[in-house]
């Protein structure tokens, strides 16, 4: 029997800012957060859960369908699972990373089953509980959330962490943006599940995802890890932001002239769309789809169709333009390092879960969909809830804790000049959306992008706070630009091609590159190599 | 982008203010505001939420578009992703319609 929680403390709303007190804040409310939300409160703890925009439509998959990586316990097709994907993942897979979300999401999926989510029959009555419609799942993760005695903040972006004088985590602090005033929560544990970077590329459900946990989490200290895998682009209608390239398996692509572009594929052949697109345009059309295969894509994913039926264009006998959007880590593999099997970051009370912590355990250097980052949220949401809980337990009574505050580029006073958020957006942007410089790595054009970034940052830290109307803009840019900056610092020191990540001066996987790369640092970015699990466990053996 | 808050079925209930992801409207004393269309990610939520099926969302995600009102009803495209996903009434059946296990593996 778990406690029956109580809810977290509303301690004061003084004029301007709002404060509570909690044993478990946790940051975002997409998949990950609220999984995290509702573990914690199961053990008792007292949750408060900010996010930025509403849970419930925030994040990559609310606006989206997913994959989800769930397999029947049945040995042989475990192991298939997992066998499956290490060759794509370049083999930094950890198995026994693989076996226990394999586990944690079977028991996720069947809890949404018994919690009403309408998951389908197949033709012989057997439930198919391998893919989640993102509006209907995250609706009903809000409603459980409430339900489990959270306390939940919307358009309530987090700003900053709030640490303690023996540097562990003691809350956060940000803005009530509908209000028009500040919160603060303190906290005796933080989960950081505000999912990737995107870069505000439009891709679908991901302009909220602006790398903000990541910039919160660098300032009280986290690391980063595998941030090289970080460029995946996404096929979406030119015009359009919805991206399934799922469906672009039944399509043959073009371009300007109506001749195939030999060996353009969405799997195994998306390089080829990237340089067709440098030099025109693409169309493509999902000719490849007989009348059975059109009638399961309109049932499982109406949102696809949507740019099609409101322009007109019938995409199983019409070509259409299409583009690549960048997905950044959100479809990526890097993330904040985790250190322990409760999603521990390196910060004592700080935890990551979802698309904000790396998903190299059970991905490697690529995902390819939603499937395993579906999976991912699920179960890492459930362990980060649960072992922040636990933090919280054991820490005890924090009265008359001081926090201070952790936060710096774009709400301190510097030069006098305001940081320009919208402007620095736009700057980051043409450094990691160009194919050139992200899907086909270079030394020398990375290096040079990466001077232009260093010199963007130094201007950053040293601008003085914007405006509160443009706080959470400038905030927004800031970790982009950090992002940017761990992930070509990471992507210089792979001097390899392994997973999604290529190198055109080392077209090559390389054995001596079989680890992964560890980032940090703000003002001073890092990197180190870090051996894999199972090197650890070899040498242990010796 | 969004595009319209039709004003003959809008009944400023504000849902859409409020679950916007990217804070695009604004409340008023009537009915919502599209104050920050740019912001806009073109996620089609604030139309499956809206219970009135009074707002549209142009697919475009990177121009405004000039959107005819009367040409959306005379096309029944008010409310058409509600109705695909069976979130009204005499759709429910399509909750539970994906398919996907079919298409997976392709």
């Amino acid at each position: 029997m778990t406690n029956s929680p109580g809810r977290a403390e509303k301690l004061s709303s003084s004029a301007g800012s709002v404060v509570y007190d909690a044993d478990v804040l946790v940051l975002g409310g997409g998949p990950a957060g609220t999984w995290a939300a509702i573990s914690a409160a199961e053990q008792g703890a007292r949750v408060v859960l900010a996010d930025k925009g509403f849970c419930g439509t925030s994040g990559a998959t609310a606006a989206a369908g997913t994959g989800v990586w769930y397999v029947d316990p049945v040995p042989e097709r475990r192991e298939a699972a997992m066998a499956s994907r290490e060759k794509l993942g370049g083999y930094l897979q950890d198995r026994r990373w693989m076996a226990r979300v394999l586990d944690r999401t079977y028991a996720q999926s069947n809890q949404l089953a018994d919690w009403g989510y309408p998951y389908p029959d197949d033709d012989d009555g057997r439930p198919q509980r391998n893919s989640l419609q993102g509006p209907e799942y995250m609706r009903l993760m809000r409603k459980r959330t409430k339900q489990a005695g959270v306390t939940i903040l919307d358009h309530s972006p987090a700003l900053e962490l709030l640490v303690d004088g023996n540097g562990v985590v003691a809350g956060a602090a940000g803005l009530r943006r509908q209000k028009g005033d500040r919160w603060v929560v303190n906290a005796k544990a933080v989960v950081i599940a505000t999912g990737g970077c995107a870069f505000l590329s439009k891709t679908l459900g991901s302009n909220v995802l602006t790398g903000d946990g990541y910039l919160l989490a660098a300032e009280a200290g986290a690391e980063f890890t595998s941030m090289e895998f970080s460029n995946a682009y996404a096929i979406s209608p030119a015009f359009g932001s919805v991206t399934k390239t799922l469906f672009y398996s039944w399509a043959s692509f073009t371009d300007e002239q109506g001749s195939v572009i030999p060996g353009a594929s969405s799997k195994g052949g998306r390089s080829v769309i990237a340089r067709a697109l440098r030099k025109g345009p693409v169309y493509a059309q999902l000719d490849q789809a007989d009348a059975a295969t059109q009638r399961h894509m309109r049932a499982s994913q109406p949102n696809f169709f949507l740019p099609f039926d409101r322009t007109g264009i019938d995409p199983f006998t019409q070509r259409f333009p299409i583009t690549l959007r960048l997905e950044g880590t959100v479809r990526g593999t890097g993330g904040l390092r985790i250190i322990d099997d409760s999603c521990a970051t390196t910060v004592p009370g700080l935890y990551a879960a979802g698309d904000a912590a790396t998903r190299e355990l059970i991905c490697g250097g690529f995902t390819g969909g939603g499937s395993h980052n579906a999976a991912w949220a699920m179960s890492s949401g459930y362990w980060a809830g649960h072992g922040a809980a636990e933090f919280a337990r054991q820490l005890g009574t924090t009265i008359g804790r001081q926090a201070f505050r952790r936060g710096a580029v774009g709400l301190r006073s510097g030069n006098g000049r305001p940081l320009q958020g919208g402007a620095l957006a736009r700057s980051v942007q043409d450094e990691v959306f160009p194919y050139e410089l992200n899907y086909f790595r270079e030394a020398g054009r990375l290096g040079e992008s990466l001077a232009r970034l260093d010199a963007l940052w130094l201007d950053a830290s040293t601008a003085d706070a914007p405006s509160e109307q443009e706080l959470l803009r400038g905030r927004e840019a800031a970790a982009m630009l950090a992002t940017a900056r761990w992930m070509y610092r990471s992507a210089l020191a792979r001097q390899e091609s392994r997973g999604m990540h290529r190198r055109d001066d080392y077209p090559g996987q390389d054995d001596r590159y079989l680890h992964f790369v560890t980032t940090g640092g703000l003002d001073e970015v890092w990197t180190s190599a870090r051996p894999l699990a199972s090197a650890q466990y070899a040498e242990a053996a010796e | 982008m969004i595009e319209v808050i039709d004003t003959e079925h809008c009944t400023a209930c504000d849902i859409c203010v409020s679950v916007c992801p990217t804070n695009v409207f604004d409340k008023t004393d009537g009915i919502p505001r599209i104050a920050r269309q740019s912001d806009c990610q073109t996620c089609f939520l604030c139309e499956l939420y809206c219970p009135e099926d009074a707002l549209f969302v142009s697919p475009f995600a990177d121009a405004p578009q000039t959107v005819d009102v009367a040409a959306l009803k005379e096309a029944t495209l008010l409310g058409s992703y509600r109705r695909a996903v069976g979130w009204v009434e005499e759709s429910r059946h399509l909750r539970a319609a994906d398919r996907s296990y079919r298409l997976f593996g392709h």
